[in-house]
Formats: structure tokens, C-alpha cells, sequence
């Protein structure tokens, strides 16, 4: 009389606990997904906390990446702003953003006139093919922008997630 | 210890435009990636770069994970006297670097 009740009890108890970890194993995934990846809403989101309510200008801004790059984890990559760089007309700041890494900042370098050339360069990191986006802010308070899609095989940041 | 490389060209021209080359050799863990148990890596990267001709600041960067491993920055100045050019590095953990290069000006 005990041994099937105790048999279906077992079998009940392997059936929830494989229930439990399907349910794991597909949540787990979705989730990792969420948190690894900003959108283009959230690189706009930052952008709008960089430059507020002033109108994003197209132009003067160049922004070289190679259009095709093998390793994500370390991508060159060169901001130069058009400007004649005197006390009075000169490039107060370079923000560069993307819009699917974790986070949609890359870099921020304050400028002056002093710098006598508007242009940074660095290696960034890039987890997938993607659009990356430098603003160049003017001592006049206006904003002006480039933009340029990057394709990437190998992607950075999230080769230990899974 | 970290260690830093830097690229000034030793002599320039008065109001010469320089290109001064920097690189810190830090890891940049970006705070997003898991250990193999699925422990997460905490963040340790460098958050700002400032560099100062002769104690005066011409040039500053806010970096983010986005930097990749041993950051590499390049940017340019005008070469005004002859003096000292101090590059300092702060980041997450305490993390600070200071490096300095001397440039005469003629």
C-alpha cells in the first residue's frame, strides 16, 4: 500500500523539479539578453542627456571606423570636428555613442582652444554590427553629428555570458 | 603597478599643433561579462583621463566600458612654452596613474 504512493509522490517531485529548470533555462537567456544589450532608444535617451533640448545638427563632425571589423573587442576609431579652433569658435566637447552595447556611452573628451585641432582617436569596444554615432559640441552651443555602420564579426564584451 | 606610454614629440615650433599619443595598460573589465560559474565580473575600468601643460588642463575624457582594454588616446594641442606636459588617470578601485613628458619649444 506505501510503495506506489511513495513512488507517485518521487514522480511528482521529478516532474516539478524539471519543470522548475525548464522554466530556468528559458527565463535565463531572455534575461541575460535584456541586460546585455542597449537599444537605439537608449542611445537617443543619452544623447538627449548630453545635449537636451538644442537641435542636433548633421555635418562638421567626421567619425572613421572601419566598416568591416574582425574583433569587436578592440575597434579604432577617429572623431574629427570641422572648427577653426580660435578662443572664440572652437570645439568645447566629442561624445561618441552606440546604440547596442550595454551601455550607450563610449567616450566624452572636453576640448579647448588650445587643443588647435579638433580630433580624437581611440579603440573602442563594439558587441555587434551597429551604428556609432560622434557629436561634436561647439563653444556656441550648437551640436553637430556623424554617423557610421559598423559591421563586426566577433563580437566584444559578451564572450563569457553564456 | 600600471604602466603608461607616452607619444610627445620632444621639440616643436612655437604654436605648432602636437599630437600627443597616451596608453595606460589597464584591463577595463566593463562590469557586464560572468565568470564561468555565472558569477558576474565586477566593473574596474579607467573613468577619466586629464591632461595638463604646465599645470593649466587642455585636454579631458569621461570613459566608459566602452573603452577597450589598455586605453588608447590620441589627441592634439598647441605646443605655447617649454615645459612639462602631466597626464593623470583615475578609475573604479582607487585606480590612479600619473605619467609625465617634457617638450621644449622654440
Amino acid at each position: 500500500m506505501h510503495q506506489p504512493q511513495r513512488n507517485s509522490n518521487r514522480l511528482a517531485t521529478r516532474r516539478d523539479t524539471l519543470r522548475g529548470a525548464l522554466a530556468a533555462g528559458a527565463a535565463l537567456p531572455i534575461l541575460s539578453l535584456h541586460r546585455a544589450t542597449a537599444t537605439p532608444a537608449d542611445m537617443r535617451a543619452a544623447i538627449a542627456n548630453v545635449i537636451g533640448d538644442v537641435k542636433l545638427n548633421v555635418g562638421r563632425v567626421k567619425i572613421e571606423i572601419p566598416p568591416l571589423v574582425e574583433n569587436g573587442n578592440t575597434v579604432p576609431c577617429t572623431v574629427s570636428v570641422e572648427s577653426p579652433m580660435t578662443t572664440e569658435d572652437y570645439v568645447k566637447a566629442i561624445h561618441v555613442f552606440n546604440e547596442k552595447n550595454p551601455q550607450p556611452n563610449v567616450i566624452s573628451a572636453r576640448l579647448g582652444p588650445r587643443t588647435g585641432r579638433a580630433s580624437i582617436a581611440t579603440r573602442i569596444r563594439l558587441t555587434d554590427s551597429q551604428t556609432v554615432v560622434a557629436i561634436g559640441e561647439m563653444a556656441d552651443g550648437s551640436f553637430w553629428s556623424d554617423s557610421v555602420s559598423v559591421i563586426i564579426t566577433l563580437g566584444a564584451c559578451l564572450e563569457n555570458l553564456i | 603597478m600600471a604602466s603608461a606610454l607616452i607619444n610627445v614629440p620632444p621639440k616643436a615650433k612655437r604654436g605648432e599643433i602636437i599630437a600627443i599619443k597616451t596608453l595606460i595598460s589597464h584591463q577595463m573589465e566593463t562590469g557586464f561579462r560572468h565568470s564561468e560559474t555565472g558569477v558576474p565580473i565586477p566593473r574596474d575600468i579607467v573613468t577619466h583621463f586629464v591632461a595638463s601643460y604646465n599645470g593649466e588642463e587642455i585636454f579631458s575624457a569621461q570613459l566608459f566600458p566602452a573603452i577597450a582594454a589598455n586605453p588608447f588616446i590620441t589627441f592634439y594641442t598647441i605646443a605655447t612654452v617649454s615645459g612639462t606636459i602631466e597626464f593623470k588617470w583615475t578609475g573604479d578601485n582607487g585606480f590612479v596613474a600619473t605619467e609625465q613628458a617634457k617638450i621644449i619649444v622654440e
